[in-house]
């Protein structure tokens, strides 16, 4: 068994002729956490639900766990993503169910184990996100924080492999970046999982990914631990993570001459 | 909403759907009295049937005795064929008549059945022999005038 | 001149391939909801879950429109036959037209607009959230999950629905014509009862709302499902259920009515 959960080789997608990834190479060992990071609209989504199998790759290899994802049919799909767990940008929490039924949720789908046992299995992953005591509540009645933690909680449920996290600081306040941060890194760590963060949040990854990676225009301009990142003089990766106004990515959207939108020109 | 309040609704609900489609049938529809035993068939020829319809009652004596179930055409004679479905409970000698009414002035048409002398019943399959067909009104409206032209062509002629 | 002519003419052909494609798209959807049954009859479950949302809820707005409709019928009924003397009547009026149109048709229309919107206001708003695709994410096929159970709730209501309705329209209809305004009561129930054939009227009747709550629920799930994302795309979406399912309902009712009710 590979020590590498995600292996991806020359992997380039396209949304019909638009090419939105081209050639990247990404290896996530078992128990790291590692950030992919870059602009809006760089394709760091795509990636993340290209790795969960939501879409195949128009061609090169994206193995996890030594299976090639782009080649598998619907059930060893459904098989594969048991063991996955995604945490969506808002939570996706089912706004119809109790917290308790959202983390129930995937017990009750995929095994037959007892209430009672369902009961406590949801309470210890409640406990671990913090929220043992918010259990009865709403979607609607929690915070951004709250609710984005107990979507956490039900991504865990069934002790998967790997998380996927698709901007999980996007809009939070500082206590609750931190706390996140935190639970990202201590559940990998406890749970022996291996996390991929899609962020633009770099003080908060930075601080505790093992690994990054820089995607822009659909390519991976740079990758390092976050020491090499913040050391990096790359203009794209300087701009970044210093956030500068211009820089590769530049401040003004292309435009004609400003004297002649002015009607100044001679 | 708890499991066991959410059941007790949809349960109430079902069951006031099944109570309404059963009011629905018994009460506004004709399943209580239909078929409500055997019966047995009995044909009439009608020169002229008028607006009798399938279905339409068969009464004798203003009572409900059976309904009729079809209506063709006889191809030697040139009348109306009228299949009719007697409750087996009633037997009608053979020689009884069948007429062709209409209740009220303008209501729909029935037949009405009127008994014979005859020792011998009906049997399933049997033909009645003696019918009378219904009043069509041009040929009413035409008599009356024909009779008013001939009573008053009459002090004319000497 | 010419070039917007053709510009115009090749938008009307455009979209109305695109209203073909779009039928196409949603039969094969309602193949795909058929198929992925199995599941939710063998957690029923579900379907009560539905049959609540749909059916009860809808239940008020059913049960006084039902009311209001034979009481009008009765009024209107009323006056119309007394000029012909045929008061006595009054009943087969109001049992034929509630039990053979008014019943499903009606009862399908407020369906149409109370619970279809609803569902496709619901499906929309599951996906523009992400719920649906984090429940694929979950291994859990949200057609066997979620659609078919709404479907299968609302397909299992619509019936009863618009037997309710007619059962308290012709209850409006005797407490205006036989309470207030004093017709026999005899004769309206027995009148009734000669012209009402269960096969013919009520069972066809019954037939009838079935075929429409399937037509509105595919629909409703169908607009739901394939909304775009965003507020403004379920907003339009549910907009869209309510008129299709509208011109459905009475599109199906007069090829129905004129098969059933041609020989009679």
């Amino acid at each position: 068994m590979s020590d590498n959960l995600i292996e991806i080789r020359d992997l380039s997608f396209a949304y019909g002729q638009r090419l939105v990834l081209k050639g990247i190479n990404l290896t996530a060992r078992r128990g790291q956490v590692i950030a992919i990071m870059g602009n809006s609209g760089c394709g760091k989504t795509t990636l993340l639900r290209l790795i969960g199998g939501a879409m195949k790759p128009t061609s090169g290899s994206l193995k996890v766990d030594g299976i090639e994802m782009g080649q598998i049919d619907q059930d060893a799909l459904y098989q594969m993503r048991r063991r996955m767990g995604m945490l969506f940008q808002f939570g996706a929490l089912f706004t119809d169910m109790t917290v308790f039924e959202n983390v129930a949720f995937q017990l009750r789908e995929h095994t037959d184990l007892p209430e009672a046992m369902i009961h406590d299995l949801v309470f210890m992953k409640l406990n671990a996100v913090g929220l043992r005591g918010a259990h009865d509540l709403m979607p609607s009645e929690l915070s951004g924080g709250m609710a984005r933690r107990v979507a956490l909680a039900r991504s865990i449920a069934l002790d998967p492999m790997l998380i996927l996290y698709d901007e999980p600081f996007a809009g939070l306040d500082p206590i609750s970046l931190g706390v996140t941060g935190n639970l990202i890194r201590r559940l990998t760590d406890t749970l022996g999982m291996t996390s991929i963060v899609v962020t633009h949040d770099v003080q908060e990854s930075l601080k505790m990914v093992d690994y990054v990676y820089f995607v822009s225009e659909g390519v991976i301009e740079a990758e390092g631990t976050p020491a090499e990142i913040k050391a990096s003089q790359l203009p794209y990766v300087h701009q970044f993570v210093h956030g500068e106004e211009n820089g590769p990515v530049p401040f003004h959207y292309p435009a004609p001459d400003y004297a002649a939108d002015l009607g100044l020109a001679a | 909403m708890q499991r066991a309040t959410l059941d007790l609704w949809v349960g109430l609900f079902v069951m006031a759907g099944i109570v309404a489609i059963l009011f629905l049938a018994l009460k506004v529809g004709n399943l209580g009295s239909y078929d409500n035993g055997e019966t047995y068939t009995v044909k009439a020829s009608f020169e002229n049937i008028g607006g009798l319809k399938p279905r339409a009652p068969v009464k004798s004596a203003g009572v409900v005795v059976g309904r009729v179930a079809e209506i063709g055409f006889d191809p030697k004679n040139y009348e109306a064929l009228v299949t009719l479905s007697l409750a087996a409970r009633y037997s009608f000698p053979q020689d009884s008549s069948a007429a062709i009414m209409t209740s009220g002035l303008l209501g729909e048409q029935y037949i009405s059945l009127e008994a014979g002398g005859d020792e011998k019943m009906l049997a399933n399959g049997d033909a009645l022999k003696i019918t009378q067909g219904a009043v069509v009104l041009e040929n009413l409206i035409g008599q009356f005038l024909y009779n008013k032209d001939d009573s008053q062509a009459e002090p004319a002629a000497p | 001149m010419m070039q917007t002519l053709i510009g115009h003419i090749r938008g009307i052909g455009r979209r109305s391939v695109d209203r073909v494609w779009r039928m196409g798209v949603a039969a094969r959807f309602f193949l795909l909801v058929l198929l992925h049954s199995g599941t939710c009859f063998r957690r029923f479950h579900l379907i009560i879950r539905e049959i609540f949302t749909a059916g009860v809820l809808s239940l008020i707005i059913i049960l006084v429109s039902g009311l209001f409709v034979g009481m009008v019928l009765g009024l209107q009924g009323y006056e119309t036959l007394q000029t012909y003397g045929a008061e006595e009547s009054l009943g087969v009026l109001v049992s034929l037209s509630l039990v053979r149109e008014l019943g499903p048709v009606v009862a399908a229309l407020l369906f149409a607009s109370r619970a279809g919107s609803a569902i496709t206001a619901e499906i929309g708003l599951m996906k523009a959230t992400e719920q649906i695709a984090a429940m694929e994410m979950m291994a859990v096929d949200p057609i066997a999950r979620v659609v078919a159970p709404k479907f299968w709730g609302a397909v299992i209501s619509m019936p009863l629905l618009a037997a309710l309705f007619s059962a308290m329209g012709v209850l409006g209809g005797y407490l205006v014509g036989v309470v207030l305004i004093g017709v026999d009561a005899g004769s309206f129930w027995s009148q009734m009862q000669a012209a009402v054939d269960f096969k013919e009227d009520i069972l066809n009747g019954v037939i009838k709302s079935v075929v429409f709550g399937i037509a509105v629920t595919i629909i409703a799930l169908f607009e739901g499902y394939d909304a775009p994302p965003t507020a403004e795309g379920v907003s339009r979406a549910t907009t869209r259920t309510v008129v299709t399912s509208s011109l459905a309902i009475l599109g199906l009712d007069f090829v129905l009515t004129a098969f059933m009710f041609r020989g009679v």
